[in-house]
């Protein structure tokens, strides 16, 4: 049985994505556009976790992500980590880095914002006050919390 | 990109002055046509008199001819068009856009559509910047300086533009703000936090009385039933405050009244007659102030 386990959860190259948090896993699949891809997806949720209590983690097999696609993960999970496996070991560990603007993926909460009405492109920057993350919306300069705006 | 001016913020300090000095000398003298042979589109997709007559005025006393409406509702956006190809299709005609528009960041976009500068005359609740530099106009013309004054900015600061817009410039000027208002239309927190971070000195009041004696501008704005989407909390709050002439015994010599207008209830007629009420004036100024920003985006000045 332990073996079986071990098959499941072992990656031999990919990325381990961890420390997600458990609400916001859903979300990482949509905005790392894993929903269609075709690689094996191992996904785990309500973790246990010393740091955050309840925590998540996605492992995708042969896929390796680029630094922007990274950043749009720190948006909804900044304390995630990155690990890069190669021959079954973890060769990088990558930080995340908020970015300073989100371009085409969030959406503006305001509802009188040109952005919901025209076909438009959203285009926020980053706003970030202690632990806190919003977007500031180019065109109506209104501010979208973040777990508002995905 | 030409230059636009879509949020006060699009200019710094030294554009903000520069403009005062340029609307000043058409305050001098009005009948300047170096635009003769331009083209200005006026695209009014939701009706707004004053501001457009204003605008179309000051197009009209430089020289320069104006097209455009003063309603969308006989215009091809009521045929699905975007306003992306509206703005497209219009640029090709004109010199400078004008445009005022019910939707929330619209003018930034059609700044980024258009070649042509554009000049934002309201984009919903959002930004309105001809009505601010008109306010600083007024606030230099009065007094003689804008250093250092106390403005009491006085009803709805919660979905009031124009007092956000002005907030945002005088900040330029080390200013000190009084804030009166009723707890349910109050300074929102994120320009609270902006003043915080600039080391400016605020006071927040809900009674108009109580510091009305210590500013040099009281900066009254009418509470606006189309900015709520809650009816029963405009209700409560639209005749919080009436300001009238008895009230004004031992105000400063040097204060004036300003209001963006139009005005309902919150300052009475007897105001009229005092010497410190400025609105009708101010409203004026809007006239020399637009005819400057619209020569600087041109280039003229």
């Amino acid at each position: 049985m332990t073996r079986k386990e071990l098959v499941v959860s072992a990656l031999e190259n990919g990325t381990v994505l961890d420390h997600i948090p458990a609400e916001n896993v859903y979300k990482a699949l949509d905005l790392l556009g894993l929903k269609d891809i075709e690689s094996q997806i191992t996904i785990g949720i309500n973790l246990t976790s010393k740091a955050q209590g309840r925590k998540g983690i996605i492992k995708i097999a042969d896929r390796f992500f680029e630094d922007e696609e990274l950043g749009k993960l720190a948006l909804i999970a900044p304390k995630a980590t990155v690990n890069i496996i190669r021959d079954f070991k973890v060769v990088e560990k990558k930080k995340l880095e908020t970015p300073a603007e989100v371009i085409g993926i969030a959406k503006c909460r305001n509802p009188k914002c040109v952005t919901n009405h025209q076909p438009i492109r959203t285009w926020f920057k980053t706003v970030v006050s202690g632990d806190e993350i919003s977007l500031k919306c180019h065109y109506c300069e209104k501010n979208t919390d973040i777990r508002h705006a995905f | 990109m030409a230059k636009s001016l879509i949020s006060i913020r699009d200019f710094t300090k030294e554009e903000i002055l520069h403009v005062l000095e340029t609307a000043r000398e058409f305050e001098q003298n009005r009948e300047q046509k170096f635009l003769e042979g331009k083209v200005i589109a006026s695209l009014f997709f939701e009706p707004s008199t004053r501001t457009r007559l204003s605008f179309e005025t000051a197009i009209n006393r430089l020289g320069a001819k104006v097209i455009g409406f003063s309603d969308a509702s006989n215009t091809s956006q009521s045929k699905g068009e975007t306003l992306k190809d509206t703005i497209k299709m219009v640029n090709n005609y004109v010199d400078m856009i004008v445009m005022r528009h019910p939707l929330e960041g619209s003018s930034r976009y059609a700044s980024e559509v258009a070649t042509v500068p554009v000049v934002n005359a309201g984009d919903g609740a959002n930004q309105h910047p001809s009505q601010t530099l008109l306010d600083l106009y007024s606030i230099l013309q009065t007094q003689g300086r804008l250093e250092g004054l106390t403005i009491n900015m006085v009803g709805d600061l919660k979905y009031g533009r124009t007092t956000h817009s002005l907030l945002q410039a005088m900040s330029h000027f080390n200013p000190r703000f009084i804030f009166t208002a009723p707890e349910e239309l109050k300074m929102p927190k994120e320009y609270k936090d902006f003043l915080d971070a600039k080391g400016i000195e605020y006071i927040e009041t809900t009674s108009l009385d109580e510091y009305l004696n210590d500013c040099d501008i009281l900066y009254m704005t009418r509470v606006q039933q189309e900015r709520f989407t809650d009816l029963m909390e405009y209700e409560r709050v639209k005749d919080v405050y009436t300001l009238n002439a008895s009230m004004l015994g031992s105000v400063k010599d040097n204060m004036k009244i300003l209001h963006p207008l139009p005005r309902v209830t919150e300052i009475d007629q007897d105001v009229d007659e005092t010497p410190y009420a400025y609105y009708f004036k101010q409203a004026e100024n809007g006239l020399y102030v637009r005819m400057a920003i619209i020569s600087y985006l041109l280039g003229y000045r």
